[in-house]
């Protein structure tokens, strides 16, 4: 899929689209962060029984995020784990099998606990779908919440976010990179043109 | 019978000549030579060389006329350039009686396109224990001179004495396949850093070295002749020098495959490259190039062996050896001795047509091609370079090594007594 | 990664620690309460074994059932193949069956080189001939980085049989491939013409490498050798190339043994060692089974993608 703004390009450079467009930067991110944290105390009566699970690379980062901001504001830690769903997904023969990222449950468990999943991107549904069958293969939670930092629409399965950062109606020639400090040395949140399609 | 003018083929190495070939002989040679009725045929840039002979062919008739028949090695022959094959013993019922050797005699004589002459069994069913009627065959119709239990070494050295001393009386030569047993039980390919990188049991050189010099020590004791069949390593190369220079009757020969693929072909399992003796390293097939090319091995042959598709599809230590040679031995001689110099084409006809017809005795081939000689010949496409293609084969088998592979030359054109077997490249059948 | 797993010199580096790496994950999923992962489901694993081997079938077997693949199991016993049915002939079966991988024991080497021509499915040397035996060489290289935290720079001694094993094939390819210093000890009879190629050391001498060496693994010695000539009596092979109580004190503290199994427990191994806390013996039995997860899940996962066609 071509971008209808795209213009043709030079054959000599590298077709690269249009530069990426700065969503979110450094501060949005932190007030997020902070804002997703309270809604969380909030529906879970301050946190109680509850266990924060990312879904590697970059939910485990966000759910570390959150997990030390909600003991900030609560004056309590909370259990943080991830959890990879690699193996659990539909798209493997469409995508390829890749390398494994680790699952860390937290020492208690997850059985009978608030369940809060947190992932970057909301998109098609499918990684949560894979995160909801991984987590039945791993006990029985009491309930299990999803918290996203951008919900970019485009669902393809009937499940949507109970926390989300921010809203963004892409076009699905658009890709959403959510740059993190831990993982690609600075925080913030773009729009740039899906490189598969260039 | 047609007769044929060709015209301005080089005569071996030499200048372009006319050879007017009638009656089944070579009525005259010449530069501008002319004849009433002749069919001409325009031989510039050919090379023309006395017709091919093969010490060491597999027809597999009577017994697996699924893999080839009389016939059908006969034609490949012919493509081949082949004017006289040696039709190998290892056959079902084994040529271990006068009667066998003259079937395949007659049945060769029936195809008509190259003269098959029958190898006779050394011993009883190629067991090793006592000798066939050697003089009986060698009285037969089959006239049989050459005896080999090919495909099993004759390793008892008493009875390989016996044998040499016997075939005396008639002239006979003793062609061994040296493979000691004990040393090659469950042999699979050449033993060596591939064979150990494989997993496959080693055929190690010594286990051919070992008969090879026993058997020259024992052809000098008792002063017969002795012939080494495909001659695969560098160390026979030695021996043979060795033997020869003793002055005894030791001739040898090497396969075309010998002279140009070596073992690290079995690296993907692939059992069209597993044949019996095995390839070897780069560093054999050096020394058997040089052994040819200086004269202390006689002859390329081929050591055709054809196998079915079962024989061949399956798993390396299933499958048997060999490997098809008739229609590919000049291209890859070419390749391997002409192209590299080592060789000129007065060579190749000398290793392919006189030094095997002096052996096996076959006074009507590898003549020199001149007035009066048989027209047994064969002519040659020196730049004609060709890929093989195993369907294009004309033997029932397609176990061929060189499929895909680009060889420099080909023959064009085959005659037997003066009748044109091939031309153009194809059978005249 | 690589299409199919015929010999463990088809792993470089990366695609070596991967199925390492994979495989310390699907270890994990050992100890959950439901052990069955969705990931192979729908595909089909036959299990060809034209050699009886239990305990690698199982492990296959497991491996796939866990990854929730269905498994069959085709052994040369009460099939076709012991009417004569050729192997080609067995792969077009498979093929049309609709195997998505084909695990292979057969007793001639190069077998699954032949499969792998023959069928559009993956294809897993479970041990062929006398040539390799790739997994086992990855779950052994697996025990040894799970108990000494690493595989670079390891000094592993391999001692036995290793003209006929092809867990010493493999291994030698694959701890060169990871950084590791092989040193193989055998009477000269059991080593290869052609050894001095092999990226490892040899020794005759067992006593004089032993005190240098972090990991001891013991070849088993086949029945078929001992009359053969390859060593003068059984209880000489034991004297000499034996892992006994008296040479285990000579290994470094930290130093682990390992036995592919079965085991000819006072032949190559005497009891005590076998059974001592340093030996790996079972453990290396149950990392079997994550690192053939690993390799069906890298090599069967994604077949059928663009990326790995």
């Amino acid at each position: 899929m071509t971008p209808a703004y795209r213009t043709p390009a030079d054959p000599a450079e590298p077709a690269l689209g249009s530069p990426p467009r700065t969503i979110l930067d450094e501060a949005d991110l932190a007030r997020i962060v902070d804002r997703i944290a309270h809604q969380i105390l909030e529906k879970t009566e301050g946190a109680a029984d509850t266990v924060l699970l990312g879904i590697p690379t970059r939910g485990s980062h966000l759910a570390r995020r959150l997990g030390e901001r909600i003991a900030a504001f609560a004056g309590s830690p909370i259990p943080v784990g991830a959890l990879d769903v690699t193996l659990y997904r539909d798209d493997l023969r469409l995508r390829g099998a890749r390398a494994l990222e680790h699952t860390d449950l937290p020492p208690g468990g997850i059985d009978g606990q608030h369940v809060v999943l947190v992932d970057d991107v909301l998109f098609s549904g499918r990684t949560v779908r894979a995160a909801l069958d991984a987590l039945s293969d791993l006990g029985r939670p009491r309930a299990v919440q999803l918290a996203v930092l951008v919900d970019r629409g485009h669902r393809e399965l009937p499940i949507r976010a109970d926390y989300v950062g921010k809203n963004l109606p892409t076009s699905l020639a658009e890709n959403v990179e959510v740059l993190l400090r831990e993982v690609d040395g600075r925080d913030a949140v773009q729009l740039a043109d899906r490189r598969d399609s260039r | 019978m047609t007769t044929y003018l060709i015209q301005g083929a080089a005569i071996g190495a030499g200048a372009p000549t006319d050879l007017l070939l009638r009656d089944g002989v070579i009525a005259e040679t010449g530069t501008g030579l002319s004849a009433a009725g002749a069919e001409r045929i325009d031989a510039g840039g050919l090379v023309a060389l006395p017709g091919f002979v093969d010490l060491h062919t597999h027809l597999r008739q009577p017994g697996r006329e699924d893999a080839e028949t009389v016939e059908t090695g006969s034609m490949a022959a012919a493509l081949g350039g082949y004017t006289a094959v040696c039709a190998m013993a290892n056959t079902d019922p084994v040529a271990d009686t006068a009667g066998v050797v003259e079937q395949v005699w007659r049945l060769g004589q029936e195809a008509g396109l190259v003269d098959v002459q029958p190898v006779g069994a050394i011993t009883v069913g190629l067991a090793g224990e006592r000798l066939a009627e050697l003089g009986a065959m060698a009285e037969s119709a089959a006239r049989v001179r050459m005896f080999s239990d090919d495909g099993h070494c004759l390793a008892d050295p008493a009875l390989m004495r016996r044998a040499l001393e016997y075939v005396k009386a008639f002239g006979g030569i003793i062609a061994q396949h040296a493979e000691e047993p004990r040393l090659t039980q469950g042999a699979q390919m050449n033993e060596g850093v591939q064979s150990a990188r494989l997993g496959l049991t080693g055929w190690p050189a010594v286990a051919e070295e070992a008969i090879i010099a026993r058997d020259a020590l024992l052809a000098g004791h008792v002063g017969s002749r002795l012939h080494v069949c495909h001659v695969s390593t560098a160390g026979s190369v030695e021996i043979i020098r060795w033997a020869k220079s003793k002055g005894w009757q030791v001739t040898a020969e090497v396969t075309p495959h010998h002279l140009l693929l070596t073992d690290e072909l079995a690296g993907g399992y692939d059992p069209v490259f597993k044949v019996n003796p095995p390839l070897r390293t780069a560093e054999d097939v050096g020394a058997l190039r040089e052994g040819l090319a200086d004269g202390t091995i006689d002859v390329v042959a081929t050591d055709h062996a054809p196998h079915t598709r079962e024989d061949k599809e399956c798993e390396w230590g299933c499958a048997r050896p060999g490997m098809l040679g008739l229609e590919t031995a000049l291209g890859v001689v070419a390749e391997a001795m002409i192209s590299t110099g080592l060789l000129d084409w007065d060579g190749v006809a000398d290793r392919m047509s006189t030094a095997p017809a002096r052996i096996a005795g076959l006074s009507g081939h590898g003549r020199r091609l001149e007035t009066g000689a048989p027209a047994n010949l064969v002519l040659v496409d020196p730049a004609a370079p060709w890929t093989v293609r195993a369907d294009e084969l004309a033997s029932i088998s397609r176990n061929t090594p060189y499929a895909g592979l680009r060889l420099p030359a080909r023959p064009v054109a085959t005659f037997l007594r003066g009748h044109a077997t091939v031309l153009d490249g194809k059978g005249q059948w | 990664m690589i299409r199919h797993l015929l010999s463990a010199a088809d792993l470089g580096r990366d695609d070596a620690l991967l199925v390492l790496d994979t495989a310390i994950e699907m270890a994990a999923t050992a100890s959950r309460s439901v052990k069955k992962l969705p990931t192979l489901r729908g595909r089909t694993v036959v299990n060809l074994f034209y050699e009886d081997s239990t305990r690698t079938r199982i492990s296959f077997e497991a491996a796939a059932k866990r990854l929730s693949a269905d498994v069959i199991n085709f052994s040369a016993k009460g099939s076709s193949v012991s009417k004569g049915e050729s192997l080609k002939d067995t792969a077009l079966t498979l093929q049309a069956m609709g195997a998505d991988a084909v695990v292979i024991r057969h007793p001639e080497s190069g077998a699954p080189y032949r499969l792998a021509q023959w069928l559009d499915g993956v294809v897993i040397n479970a041990g062929d001939g006398t040539h390799e035996h790739p997994t086992q060489a990855l779950l052994d290289a697996y025990t040894m980085r799970s108990r000494l935290g690493r595989i670079d720079g390891l000094r592993v001694t391999i001692v036995g049989d290793v003209l006929h094993s092809r867990v010493a094939r493999s291994n030698v390819l694959l701890l060169d491939t990871l950084g590791a210093e092989v040193t193989l000890v055998a009477p000269p009879t059991l080593l290869p013409v052609g050894v001095e190629a092999w990226p490892a050391t040899v020794s005759y001498d067992l006593d004089a490498v032993l005190p240098k060496s972090d990991v001891v693994m013991m070849l088993r010695v086949q029945r078929e050798r001992m009359n053969d000539s390859y060593f003068p009596t059984q209880r000489e092979y034991s004297r000499r190339y034996g892992l006994d109580v008296r040479r285990l004190g000579a290994l470094p503290e930290h130093a682990i043994v390992m036995h592919p199994g079965p085991m000819n427990r006072g032949m190559e191994i005497a009891p005590q060692v076998a059974d001592s806390p340093r030996s790996t013996i079972v453990e290396q039995v149950s990392n079997g089974v994550s690192v053939r997860m690993a390799v069906m899940y890298l090599l069967l996962g994604g077949s059928g993608s663009k990326e790995n066609s």
